[in-house]
């Protein structure tokens, strides 16, 4: 197991210098440091000294890949490549374009984050499963029939509808809750409660109808076959049976996004103001503050990576014939 | 990007079109890159569907989807929406009246045929907002009464009902007798084209009959074709009939309403909503479908080549997906895209019009979604592939020495199409949904590019106001749902039908 765990550690990291690479090579090689310069001052009459000035002032005035200037090893280490993109890999992300450390900003923003992602990552589980199960109970009769019917119409309706209605029903016509803000500790509820709601409707009809799929796969086989016959009751052949048993596939596609719950989500975090990575993300965008976007970038497919070696240890739990070697 | 220089026979079709609208002044037809893409789609949808009808395994997962009536009554929508896209394809710069030194002058507004059939609603602008079919402004105004007295009220559309006397008296009497007369007219004209149609049809089939070498032999009585009335009887038939009058009497309504108020409204700078939704199809149908496009080569290559000779080819391909995949499709979207802008800002030279630039910006975001979305495909299509290189078949083949190129061509190809397509139509919706969401977040397409996304943008804020302006994002999110429903449902219905897995009898 353990050995397992450090080789598919070491696999990772091939995969997270592609990533860096990549990143590199869209933000330096795309475009020059000069033009970000140009971007970040304004288009017209810059003059040039005001562009090095810049440059010098959040570290771009380096060559890319090699300094030929430097001495010994700060001929690789005192370039663009070394300073902006290979740190990253220790967790220093340098500083956004206002000068604060972007690492540091990444670790109080994270809470905020979660306490929205993780509510309607579990609450929505439970609930997409339920119904699921619920419509592989009632399969083929009429009342089957309509839960695919709004499942595929509540997929149809754009994710942006769902936030600005509940927005507008809850808060401002019906006033419950805040329309948007946050707080710490046990005052946050009334703030978290509204976008976990629509968090957990945004995606009710496309993943009810996916764990449908699965459990429909499932309940064709053999073994289904052979409880029933045994006189089992359908329910407990659901749960104790089809459930289990449909935990592979299940897992593969939740597992995954777990560390993902980190980046929280940048349409409900912007909607609702609440101060953690996902507006992180917008605002840098917005702004055009390229060394966070790129930080997030790097984050991201770290906790994506993370995500597939702890979906692997997860089959182990479930299923006693997966063993990791 | 010298738009002038691609002479094509699209150019002289669409010079012969733009005269019928500007009669005697001679338009200049502007190809822009997203149109190109439209039109190679366009074209290979109809190469496939000529190769197609000629192969009868090929046409009866077709016919499947023919027989299900929920997916003819969503290809129906999804053709209009087709058609209106299509119609906001064909650009030109308008010829100005003035000349200078005898070298005519063109606007630089690009404008489509869309544009020019719907002058109408495009034209007549307000000063500011206004409700669906009203004939007053949103907000009060000081105005000047006859008397010399200012006074403070709702000032009167200069369009909208602007027909009327008396609106507060009028205008339901008159929204209700315009709906009526829209509602027949529409009815009408539909019965007309149905019946026109069916009797072509009729003409035509028994013309190739005459005209065919089996000549005038007899048409055996069950081989007859199928009359109107039996063709009624049949289920998916009846319902597209009942659909196309439905949209018909809708259409007549629409068309009645439109020529004298503001069907949904008008936004902030006075634009009628309708129109504005109107052209946002286009877009919405771009994303959609370049994007598909522009990935599908490198999906089914990539997938193919990487299942097929597995090794280091495999090794390679697997750590290419594997790397964009592990990135977050937003983030990477997002950090393409602004590193996109920079490079456009950096070079303004390089586009005509600013029409031009939007496009490219679209062409671009397409380009971008198509890098983060082939890898799914992709993964699946090595998954079959690795499964089907094993069968005996393919087996045979090697062994009779037929050579790698071949066997990809002849036997792989052909058998992951169903994945392809199946692919293909799922990720339609999805993407029309994705462009609203990544307009928001500021990296989706220009802002002066009509779209469903940057309609809904401009109006969230107005839901605060007093009253509240509605309107906007209800057309919006309205139009994008039907489109969106009509994708989903005839995606179900080809999934149905090409899809191995389940068993039919």
């Amino acid at each position: 197991m353990i050995a397992y765990l450090i080789r598919r550690i070491l696999y990772a990291i091939p995969i997270l210098i592609g990533v860096n690479l990549l990143t590199f090579s869209l933000f330096f090689v795309v475009n020059t440091a000069d033009d970000m310069a140009r971007m970040q001052l304004g288009m017209k009459r810059v003059t040039p000294e005001a562009i090095e000035k810049w440059k010098q002032q959040h570290g771009y005035d380096k060559p890319l890949l090699f300094n030929a200037q430097a001495e010994g090893v700060s001929k690789i280490s005192d370039t663009i490549f070394f300073q902006k993109s290979a740190r990253m890999f220790v967790f220093d992300f340098g500083s956004s374009n206002d000068g604060r450390n972007v690492a540091r900003e990444i670790q109080t923003r994270m809470m905020p984050s979660l306490a929205i992602a993780l509510p309607t990552f579990l609450i929505g589980l439970l609930i997409y499963i339920t119904f699921a199960l619920l419509m592989t109970l009632f399969r083929a009769t009429a009342l089957d029939m309509l839960g695919v019917s709004l499942c595929v119409l509540l997929m149809s309706i754009s994710g942006l509808f769902y936030i600005i209605g509940g927005q507008f029903v809850a808060s401002k016509l019906w006033h419950w809750v805040p329309i948007s803000g946050y707080a710490s500790g046990l005052d946050s509820i009334k703030f978290v409660l509204l976008p976990v709601l629509i968090g957990v409707m945004g995606s009710v009809g496309a993943s009810s109808r996916w764990y449908r799929t699965i459990f429909l796969e499932e309940i064709g086989k053999d073994y289904v076959r052979t409880a029933r016959s045994k006189g089992l009751s359908e329910l407990r052949v659901l749960f104790r049976h089809v459930l289990k048993n449909a935990m592979i596939p299940i897992l593969t596609g939740v597992v995954v996004v777990i560390p993902l719950l980190f980046m929280g989500s940048l349409l409900t975090e912007s909607f609702f103001g609440i101060p953690g990575l996902g507006s992180y993300t917008i605002d840098a965008i917005n702004a055009q503050d390229f060394g966070v976007v790129r930080a997030m970038v790097f984050l991201g497919s770290m906790l994506y990576i993370a995500g597939l070696v702890l979906t692997d240890i997860s089959y182990t739990i479930v299923d006693p014939r997966v063993r990791l070697q | 990007m010298n738009q002038a220089a691609h002479v094509s026979i699209l150019f002289y079709a669409q010079n012969a079109l733009f005269s019928e609208f500007n009669a005697g002044v001679s338009n200049m037809p502007v190809i822009l890159w997203t149109d190109v893409m439209i039109y190679v789609l366009l074209a290979t949808v109809l190469t496939a569907a000529l190769w197609i009808r000629k192969r009868p395994y090929l046409v009866l997962p077709w016919q499947r989807v023919a027989k299900d009536s929920v997916g003819m009554v969503s290809l129906l929508l999804l053709s209009l929406f087709v058609l209106v896209g299509l119609l906001d394809t064909m650009h030109y710069r308008a010829a100005l009246p003035e000349k200078s030194n005898g070298q005519t002058v063109y606007s630089a507004e690009v404008l489509s045929v869309f544009d020019a059939l719907a002058t109408g609603i495009k034209s007549r602008t307000e000063k500011t907002y206004s409700a669906p079919l009203a004939a007053y402004l949103y907000a009060k105004e000081s105005m000047e009464t006859s008397e010399g007295k200012i006074l403070r009220d709702y000032p009167r559309l200069r369009y909208g009902g602007a027909h009327l006397v008396d609106p507060q008296r009028e205008l339901l009497g008159d929204v209700l007798k315009r709906t009526g007369i829209g509602a027949l007219e529409g009815l009408l004209i539909g019965v007309l084209l149905i019946v026109v149609s069916n009797m072509l049809f009729h003409f035509f089939v028994r013309f190739r009959t005459v005209w065919s070498s089996t000549g005038r032999e007899e048409i055996s009585k069950d081989n007859r074709l199928p009359t109107f009335t039996r063709a009624v009887k049949n289920k998916p038939f009846k319902a597209l009939l009942i659909t196309a009058l439905l949209i018909a009497m809708l259409l007549g309504i629409t068309v009645n309403l439109a020529a004298v108020y503001h069907v949904l409204g008008t936004d902030k700078v006075g634009q009628d909503v309708l129109y504005l939704a109107l052209k946002s199809i286009r877009t919405g149908l771009v994303i959609g479908t370049v994007t598909t496009l522009v990935m599908l080569p490198f999906a089914l290559l990539l997938g193919i080549a990487a299942g097929y000779f597995r090794g280091w080819v495999d090794d390679v391909i697997q750590y290419i997906y594997t790397v964009l995949s592990s990135i977050p499709s937003v983030l990477l979207i997002a950090a393409a895209v602004l590193m996109m802008q920079v490079y456009i800002e950096m070079h303004p030279d390089w586009f005509e019009t600013s029409a031009a630039r939007a496009d490219l910006r679209l062409l671009f975001l397409c380009l971008i979604l198509g890098v983060t979305s082939w890898t799914g495909l992709c993964r699946l299509l090595r998954g079959e592939t690795l499964k089907l290189r094993e069968l005996e078949y393919i087996q045979a083949a090697q062994a009779f020495g037929v050579s790698s190129s071949r066997i990809l061509t002849r036997h792989i190809v052909p058998n992951v199409m169903h994945i392809v397509l199946i692919a293909v139509v799922m990720d339609f919706s999805s993407l029309v949904l994705a462009e609203a969401v990544l307009s928001y977040v500021g990296v989706g397409v220009d802002p002066s590019t009509m779209s469903f996304g940057t309609l809904i943008n401009s109006a969230r804020l107005e839901m605060g106001r007093e009253p509240m302006v509605w309107w906007t994002l209800a057309a919006a999110f309205g139009f994008m749902l039907v489109l969106v429903l009509a994708a989903n449902l005839f995606a179900d219905a080809v999934r149905d039908a090409f899809d191995p897995r389940l068993n039919r009898t």
